[in-house]
């Protein structure tokens, strides 16, 4: 990777002498460009061949595989479930999301503790996480697919109004809420422009680049580590893994990003 | 145990283009921990590429390439169907060698 980064910064340098002479390329083109130069050889790619082989693997005190688990289109579907998610299940009678789904599957199928389940949610340094790995395999099987996530159930239309509370609550020592930094157009931190979720092609966009492979972090991140990230810089109170506040929030932005292309996991700086 | 290696091998024009993700730490010695301790360097220290039997890529690496590291080259003389072999040693002596056909 090591190579590529100063190949990157070698082609955007020489790009922007070129450009210099024609016309001024932004700090987003230019971000764009090192994200493609990346992107041919993204590690997500390790997570998902780890998570193929552990969705198939027997573990678990029932020594069971989650071949079985149902992900809202069958069980043992995988391809394009997760452009679904999160919607209503009756065997647990609430919303889930895709973490919380294979929570409930680890449970169920594999006859593990909620606790243990629930217990090593994401990745760090020298921990590699089951969870990261079948979150990234699954997604990967959805990639391409249309979002197209359901508001039938009263729990699915309870969960987004919900979701929709918390993006608007403004609250911590900075009176901050979601859409403080997500609500208008062109704001950024530091370098990197947030989307606007309050606009579908924005929305769109964000919900379809996650999960993603952090190459400042060399991590493979989730969507739940995603809102847990946002969370921690809104100075909140940690937002629990899976917590019904959790799916709530990610019911919101997933329906309201139904309609664009889901194209994860993505490679981000 | 490593982790499998991501290979891709394809013609590209009269020559093979190979791509390869490897699964690893990459730990530069430099870094401490949150106790301030010295996380101990461990890192890939070699990288073979063969092809049937003829090595078409040697590499010494260092703690400098990053973590979960991504290697790209081309050589000539493959053909489709063909077999290109990668091996990598790290400085605790462990290895991983995956293998991928020419597409």
């Amino acid at each position: 990777m090591n190579r590529l980064i100063p190949l990157a910064c070698a082609l955007g340098a020489l790009a922007a002498a070129t450009a210099l002479a024609q016309q001024p390329r932004s700090a987003v083109e230019e971000i764009e460009r090192y994200r493609a130069a990346l992107g041919d050889g993204n590690p997500a790619e390790l997570w998902e061949a780890r998570g193929e082989t552990l969705w198939k693997e027997q573990r678990g005190p029932k020594n069971a595989s989650l071949e079985r688990c149902d992900l809202g289109l069958g069980p043992g579907v995988v391809k394009g479930a997760y452009a679904v998610l999160p919607k209503y299940f009756p065997d647990s009678d609430k919303v889930e999301d895709l973490e919380s789904r294979l929570v409930t599957c680890m449970v169920t199928l594999q006859g593990l503790k909620p606790e243990d389940a629930r217990k090593d949610p994401f990745g760090g340094p020298g921990k590699k996480v089951p969870m990261d790995a079948l979150v990234a395999y699954i997604t990967s099987q959805s990639r391409g697919m249309t979002m197209n996530v359901a508001l039938n159930h009263p729990k699915e239309k309870e969960a987004y109004e919900v979701g929709k509370k918390i993006f608007f609550y403004r609250a911590g020592p900075h009176d901050f809420g979601c859409v403080t930094c997500h609500g208008a157009d062109n704001q950024r931190i530091r370098l990197q422009d947030l989307p606007n979720l309050m606009k579908t092609s924005d929305a769109q966009r964000a919900y379809g680049s996650w999960p993603a492979y952090r190459v400042s972090q060399g991590e493979l991140r989730s969507f739940q580590w995603r809102l847990n990230d946002c969370f921690r810089q809104q100075r909140f109170p940690e937002l629990e893994f899976v917590s019904p506040a959790s799916i709530a929030l990610t019911m919101f932005l997933a329906r309201n990003s139904n309609g664009g292309v889901f194209d994860a996991p993505s490679i981000k700086r | 145990m490593a982790d499998p290696m991501k290979i891709r091998a394809a013609m590209a024009g009269d020559k093979v283009e190979v791509k390869v993700l490897m699964s690893h730490e990459m730990e530069s010695g430099q870094r401490k921990d949150a106790k301030g301790q010295t996380i101990p360097a461990w890192f890939i220290q070699n990288v073979t590429a063969t092809h049937n039997g003829r090595t078409v890529l040697s590499a010494e690496w260092g703690p400098a390439v990053a973590k979960n590291p991504f290697l790209s080259f081309r050589f000539a003389g493959g053909k489709p169907g063909d077999k290109v072999v990668i091996t990598w040693t790290d400085n605790h002596g462990d290895k991983r060698t995956d293998e991928a056909t020419i597409a």
